[in-house]
């Protein structure tokens, strides 16, 4: 018999790259433009996916690895993360570091790709790219330890069960300060606006666009696809936090973590239409507010 | 209830951390205000029973002068004396808000091991009145202007408002009324003190103090 908890990796396999199709609606409608079909990220995987690639000369396997990397460790990450209160499908103590551990070697493989191509322009969105990780990566990591010393879990799967309306009520400044934290991280990892603008394709203050621009066809839409499901990924670690009802049916509490996780896609849409991108020098200063809320939420749970 | 003064509580840490990572002396004036009239919340929150008229009254002054009276004394120092709008840090904003977030984890520290009397409500309140005070002091020898000396000596007198609410049952209202009294007149007589300041050296760098020869 399938349980919500087979079903939430797959769900999200078919699902993750609705978000993107919900943030530019929600984008468009902020413009007064009618935008893209919802499924327009679905339309684009399956143009790339009919394509041939081309790879240069200068290239190595590395270039070729990036991709399927990112693809790979995403969809590892969903086995780990639970939807809707749940045990996800893998769960064991610890597992909270493999996250951190898939999603850094996804960014060590699509950094290592775009430096292998020997392009200036990309190198440069490399070394940005390698720059905020390094500061979103110790709030990622504070802000799930402030979770773990909340719950006393050290799995994702014990942590999000334990995370409650009870527990709201008891903690809720530390669990609003760590929720902001990993919103943050959230719009951070994903490229999206405080941080970086997914518009704009040939800035030069781009940081996740530029490093893929030598990627084509199947490789590219690998690439989308993966960010598509880092974006999910992410989300649901937020929706988990901010989401914490459970009801007796867990088919319901997986279609709330769902909707949550659309509501979540228009919600960052919003902030895209409302947001200027922060200068590059201010998003050092915002990944640092992102570990100190994280750290704070720490040292309220200590006493 | 509990819940409450733990987001004051949390409000008043994020406001100072808020100065410490702020580059504009407008922001940190306004973020010292809203922390005065958070921190006016506290004895309410914290103290038994029902408020008291009297209490009730105390704390409209308090949130009436920090909120309302000192920012206005402030930012009209900053706009006659023309001074320019950056803080001007000797060390810069996010190593502030680390030695800030240092300085919380050593008054949490400092604070489990003080022996604290019965009738605080949340173990909290002592940690986060030291950090106040640490905050006031770090922002005073930190920063270049002489405006940002006084917001670390409010800073730390709102620490030390703190310390007063854990330690004292209920603060005698002549006490209170004097310490409010000092910290106006202390706030007015700085204002005046930077314009002057300003005028005689085109500047309200302290850094340059100890060029002065008598």
């Amino acid at each position: 018999m399938i349980e919500p908890r087979h079903a939430a990796p797959l769900l999200a396999l078919a699902l993750a790259p609705l978000m993107t199709g919900i943030i530019n609606r929600t984008k468009a409608f902020f413009a007064g433009r009618q935008g893209p079909p919802l499924l327009q990220a679905y339309f684009d995987l399956w143009k790339l996916l009919r394509k041939g690639a081309v790879y240069s000369r200068a290239t190595t396997w590395v270039f070729r690895a990036g991709p399927m990397v990112g693809v790979a460790t995403g969809a590892a990450a969903l086995l780990i993360v639970p939807l809707g209160g749940e045990p996800a499908l893998l769960a064991f103590p610890g597992d909270i570091l493999l996250l951190a551990g898939l999603l850094a070697l996804a960014r060590f493989f699509i950094i290592a790709a775009a430096l292998d191509t020997g392009s200036a322009f990309e190198g440069m969105g490399a070394s940005r790219e390698a720059q905020f990780s390094a500061l979103a990566e110790p709030a990622l990591l504070l802000s799930l330890a402030a979770l773990a010393r909340l719950t006393g879990g050290l799995s994702l799967s014990d942590l999000f069960r334990d995370i409650t309306p009870a527990a709201w009520v008891e903690n809720g400044p530390a669990l609003a300060l760590a929720a902001a934290a990993l919103v943050i991280v959230f719009l951070a990892e994903n490229a999206r606006i405080p941080v970086d603008d997914p518009n704009t394709h040939l800035e030069l203050t781009m940081i996740h666009e530029v490093m893929v621009l030598d990627h084509g066809g199947p490789d590219f839409a690998y690439v989308l696809y993966g960010a598509a499901l880092k974006l999910w990924v992410l989300g649901a670690l937020v929706i988990g936090v901010l989401v914490p009802w459970r009801g007796p049916n867990p088919w319901a509490n997986l279609a709330a973590v769902v909707a949550g996780l659309f509501v979540l896609s228009v919600a960052v849409g919003v902030v895209e239409s409302c947001m200027a991108r922060l200068r590059l020098l201010r998003v050092p200063q915002l990944l640092t507010v992102a570990g100190v809320f994280a750290a704070l939420a720490i040292i309220l749970l200590r006493r | 209830m509990s819940a409450w003064i733990d987001g004051v509580l949390v409000t008043l840490i994020l406001t100072n951390l808020a100065v410490l990572g702020s580059s504009r002396l407008n922001a940190c004036i306004r973020i010292i205000a809203l922390q005065g009239v958070v921190l006016g919340l506290l004895p309410i929150l914290v103290g038994e029973g029902a408020p008291t008229i009297r209490m009730t009254l105390l704390t409209a002054a308090t949130m009436g002068l920090k909120g309302a009276v000192f920012p206005w004394l402030l930012l009209r120092a900053l706009r006659v004396a023309g001074i320019r709008r950056e803080v001007e840090p000797f060390i810069g904003y996010n190593w502030s808000v680390l030695a800030g977030l240092l300085s919380l984890a050593a008054s949490v520290w400092l604070g489990g091991r003080l022996p604290m009397p019965e009738t605080a409500r949340s173990s909290l309140v002592g940690p986060v009145a030291l950090f106040m005070i640490f905050c006031g002091l770090f922002v005073i020898v930190s920063r270049r202007k002489a405006i940002t000396q006084i917001l670390g000596y409010i800073i730390m007198e709102n620490g030390a408002y703190a310390f007063g609410v854990v330690l004292l049952e209920e603060i005698p209202v002549l006490v209170e009324l004097g310490i409010l009294m000092d910290a106006f007149v202390a706030v007015f007589v700085m204002g005046v003190a930077i314009y002057h300041i300003q005028r005689e050296f085109d500047h309200v760098d302290v850094d340059q103090l100890d060029t002065l020869k008598g």
